[in-house]
């Protein structure tokens, strides 16, 4: 599968050297050279420097052959914006992305969107580890 | 009609300013405090501190009885959002986006955002028509039909000065409407209208023949 992740923060980095580690072809984006060292010693796939929201990145990180696109900025605004290209512009068939806050999460998941919110499963978790 | 304003930079605020003195009734989302208590000072309270992309400050600020939202903050993911949530969570009629990057436009077109403005495309539109020798200037975009207003001069080393109308071979939709000409009157071009050196053209065409058009007014 080839997968093309957006933003490079711990957990971008992380699901990078996952999918890579299983053979999947993995392109991570990030506009912040210097946060390419999270990524493990044993990344073979691409690190490429570029705005996920600009659709010449995206087409340079081969976003027209892609399988899956995994949006995972800190910006909720982005990842959605980013989202959106992956999905009504370049048809990319799996399309995941992260958002923040959970009612602008409600909205996009109504739009069509595979969102998540970190926000509310972690709350979830935490409550039933209270409970428990 | 009651309008929200998303950012309240120099462009919200100006625009706050502006609606006010038609008569309307504003709402300006800020995300910044000492901004907020900016506009507050200068226009009075029509200016609330929160994040115009959250469904919750939409909320606050009675979106759902607005009759427009107009989102102006620096960023174009941010102003695609708060059209997106005013539109979908809140119906509202008309949204109106501010964008930076011009290759935008047709992204939030596709993505249901009622009108873009393109502050980049109005700025090199402007600094155009100040530029003598620029071969081809926009006047005026017509959106829903794909079409544009265009001016072209006729400099006087041109291959096409003394040719007929009939004799360009002008791309098939492009029409000319009018052509100036120094101490004149604008003459409407007519198939054995003959160029002449300095004519400013006017002329309606789509984005994607201009270059062609281009060239058949002013030779290769």
């Amino acid at each position: 599968m080839k997968v093309i992740i957006m933003g490079c923060g711990r957990v971008g980095a992380q699901l990078a050297g996952l999918l890579d580690s299983e053979g999947h072809f993995v392109t991570i984006l990030d506009t912040d050279e210097y946060s390419f060292r999270r990524l493990p010693p044993t990344f073979t796939g691409t690190a490429l420097l570029g705005n996920g929201i600009d659709e010449e990145s995206l087409k340079e990180a081969g976003i027209e052959e892609a399988d899956a696109f995994v949006a995972v900025t800190q910006g909720d605004n982005r990842n959605v914006m980013a989202a959106q290209i992956a999905k009504h512009i370049f048809n990319v068939p799996k399309i995941i992305c992260r958002v923040y806050d959970p009612l602008r999460r409600e909205l996009y998941k109504s739009l069509g969107l595979e969102a998540f919110s970190p926000t509310t499963i972690l709350a979830q978790l935490l409550k039933e580890k209270l409970e428990s | 009609m009651y309008i929200i304003i998303v950012g309240g930079g120099k462009v919200g605020y100006h625009l706050a300013k502006a609606l006010l003195n038609e008569g309307h009734e504003i709402l300006v989302t800020e995300k910044n405090a000492d901004r907020n208590q900016f506009i507050c000072d200068e226009l009075g309270s029509v200016c609330v501190h929160g994040d115009g992309c959250e469904a919750a400050t939409l909320a606050e600020v009675g979106t759902g009885r607005a009759d427009m939202l107009i989102a102006v903050t620096g960023d174009d993911e941010d102003n695609l959002v708060a059209c997106q949530v005013a539109k979908h969570k809140f119906n509202v009629p008309r949204t109106i986006a501010r964008i930076s990057n011009p290759k935008n436009e047709a992204i939030f077109k596709k993505l249901g955002i009622d009108v873009t403005v393109s502050s980049t495309n109005i700025i090199l539109e402007n600094i155009e028509e100040e530029v003598p020798t620029h071969p081809l200037t926009h006047l005026l975009t017509i959106r829903d039909k794909g079409l544009e207003i265009v001016e072209v001069k006729i400099p006087p080393d041109s291959t096409t000065v003394g040719k007929a109308v009939k004799k360009l071979s002008l791309p098939q939709g492009s029409r000319l409407a009018l052509i100036i000409r120094k101490q004149q009157k604008p003459i409407i071009p007519k198939a054995d209208t003959i160029l002449q050196a300095e004519d400013q053209i006017i002329a309606v065409t789509s984005p994607e023949s201009e270059e062609a058009l281009r060239t058949a007014l002013r030779g290769a």
